[in-house]
């Protein structure tokens, strides 16, 4: 018989109380690991999203820069827009290595959701579009036949939405304008998965914007004349240069200040499962003040008697960081769910992400936790007086 | 005459309870000699098992000196009592105080335990056939009766192979039938092993079947008698 065996067996005697104690600290974990594994993920999927743009600057009409932003992102309404003259000039520039001109234009289908209706984004885009983005592949289909083709191409996301297959006929609301499906995109995990893309110069005819776009992506040749190239186009009437590494900045910025949040919400969390455990463990003490008393008259020493409780503690914390991780893994998928009707802005990828590493330093954590916990209780026992504890120990 | 294994010398002990000062045991002098079967006897109140923890070295002294097997365990703190306790002492007490989650066999064992000793379990099982319940070792207390946790009790406190045993009113909880065979396993003890036994009761007819019977009033010995004509 060893201690552990002899601690084990007395978590065993109260199996709920245990059980309890174990769920306190399973839910301090599993909020830890969630709230970590999101920092992680978000910061990951957007820096994903970002950077599959393709281009480091995007110049739009002047606007809110965070409304210029957001629209980017996610192509809300009260779009403004610019001359196609100015791409003309830009394409000009010798630091420019690519250049993608683009139209945005939402359309409110009421038959999105399940009948909720939801806003559908179409992007005109020109052939340097798949220059900007190499690695971007045809699930089906091809591009365009040619740059005023009555076609589409659709998004990975946006096709499995609407259910269309090349060769299918796909309809604008609103504009009673059909166009031909010719090819679907590969998933990226960005949020060109939902987007509807449309040859430039038909969307410029079937929205009525001739010659005017809503944005302009830009890769340069060499990242360092970034700077002079966006003093370069101060001078522009009528634009606004925003470089991405800004863009990840200011949502980052956001972020973190609702981290800030978050993170004291796990440290509460955490702060409640220790004194649950302490407030068990120590009742748990009391309770046994016999058992202690005749452990030490048959031999224990205050050691062994603060190892038994010590050990008893760190148990259920270990037990309960186990069941914290089953539980953060098991419900990362809610956790996504909950956060993506939260967030405002709430990248394609995957949000949550729980490595190893994070499941095992939680873990640890909870044993810390359980070490700290523990030193009380553990203490209260093991100086105990053993005749006292014997004869007075009703 | 034979070895003395504890002898105290005017010892006492007072303790505070609500502000009042007991004195429970008054200047008792005691020999107890290697091979000896001693019941403290007496009222309630008495001291009995004051001096009896005292005796075992559960409880420090208060003023007087007292020696056990050769240390003068007067001037001692707990922490060097639990020593003294582990190799010499077996203790076995009125509500038999086994540990309720572990088995008759694993309650045997837990001395060796604390004791760092290696595990026997031989030695565990042979204690338990050794009380007449070699045939339920793997039972948990409460699947035993008063009687039998009593005798698990006892084996508990041989397996460290002590030098005195102490029991304080071990018969205490117990019906007269059962009483009987738990005082029995005593006697035996003490006449086939020769092992030093001190116990207390307020029970006559098994008091009087002790070798020496010392008798406690208000803390002091007023009386003692040697009884082995009796047995």
């Amino acid at each position: 018989m060893k201690i552990l065996s002899v601690a084990f067996k007395n978590l065993q005697r109260k199996k709920i109380r245990t059980f309890l104690t174990i769920g306190g600290v399973a839910i301090a974990v599993a909020v830890l690991v969630s709230l970590i594994g999101f920092d992680a993920g978000y910061q990951k999927s957007l820096s994903n999203d970002i950077d599959k743009m393709g281009y480091q600057v995007l110049v739009t009409a002047k606007g809110c820069p965070y409304e210029a932003a957001t629209l980017m992102l996610k192509g809300g309404g009260g779009l403004r827009y610019m001359e196609q003259s100015v791409y003309d000039k830009i394409a000009k520039d010798p630091r420019v290595d690519k250049i993608s001109p683009q139209l945005a234009a939402t359309e409110f289908d009421k038959d999105r959701q399940d009948g909720q209706g939801g806003i559908v984004l179409y992007m005109g885009v020109s052939d340097s579009y798949l220059e900007l983005k190499p690695w971007s592949k045809f699930k089906t289909g091809g591009w365009f036949s040619n740059d005023d083709a009555d076609e589409v191409i659709i998004g990975y996301e946006a096709a499995e939405l609407e259910q269309r297959v090349p060769g299918d006929q796909i309809l604008i609301p609103n504009l009673n304008k059909a166009l031909k499906v010719i090819g679907v995109f590969e998933r990226t995990g960005t949020q060109d998965d939902g987007i509807v893309f449309i040859p430039l110069k038909t969307a410029q005819r079937i929205f009525n914007l001739p010659g005017k776009l809503t944005g302009i992506g830009i890769k340069l040749k060499d990242i360092g004349s970034l700077g002079d190239f966006e003093e370069s186009l101060y001078n522009e009437p009528g634009i606004q240069v925003i470089s991405m590494a800004q863009v990840k900045g200011t949502i980052f910025n956001l972020v973190s200040s609702s981290k800030a949040m978050t993170n004291s919400v796990a440290i509460i969390a955490i702060l409640i499962a220790v004194i649950g455990v302490i407030n068990t463990i120590l009742m748990s003490v009391f309770e046994r003040t016999k058992e202690i008393g005749v452990m030490k008259a048959i031999g224990a020493s205050r050691l062994d008697v603060f190892r038994i409780i010590w050990l008893e503690t760190t148990l259920i914390c270990v037990l309960g960081g186990i069941l914290g991780d089953i539980i953060a893994i098991l419900g990362t998928n809610i956790v996504e769910h909950i956060i993506r009707q939260v967030l405002p802005y709430a990248p394609a990828g995957k949000l949550v992400i729980i490595t190893p590493e994070l499941l095992f330093a939680s873990f640890l954590g909870a044993v810390v936790m359980g070490l700290i916990a523990g030193v009380y209780p553990a203490f209260r026992a093991s100086s105990m007086r053993p005749v006292e504890a014997i004869r007075l120990g009703d | 005459m034979a070895n003395i294994l504890i002898k105290a010398d005017k010892i006492n002990k007072t303790y505070k309870l609500f502000a009042e000062e007991i004195n429970a045991v008054k200047d008792v002098d005691l020999e107890i000699y290697q091979g000896e079967f001693i019941a403290i006897m007496g009222p309630s109140g008495s001291g009995k098992t004051t001096l009896l923890d005292i005796l075992g070295c559960l409880d420090s002294v208060s003023a007087g000196k007292l020696k056990v097997l050769d240390n003068d365990v007067s001037v001692l703190k707990e922490s060097s009592l639990v020593k003294i306790r582990r190799a010499n002492v077996g203790f076995v007490f009125q509500e038999f105080l086994l540990i309720p989650t572990l088995t008759a066999l694993e309650n045997v064992e837990l001395p060796l335990l604390f004791a760092k000793l290696p595990q026997q379990r031989k030695l565990a099982v042979n204690l338990l056939q050794k009380v007449g319940l070699g045939s339920r070792i793997n039972h948990l207390p409460k699947q035993l009766s008063g009687g039998e946790r009593q005798r698990v009790a006892i084996a508990r406190a041989l397996v460290t192979s002590p030098k005195i045993l102490f029991a304080d009113e071990p018969t205490g909880n117990l019906d007269t039938k059962s009483g009987q065979q738990v005082f029995d396993i005593f006697k035996e003890l003490n006449q086939k092993d020769g092992l030093t036994i001190v116990l207390t009761t307020h029970n006559f007819k098994l008091g009087l079947q002790a070798k020496r019977i010392v008798f406690l009033k208000d803390g002091r010995i007023v009386s003692r008698v040697e009884s082995s004509l009796c047995v």
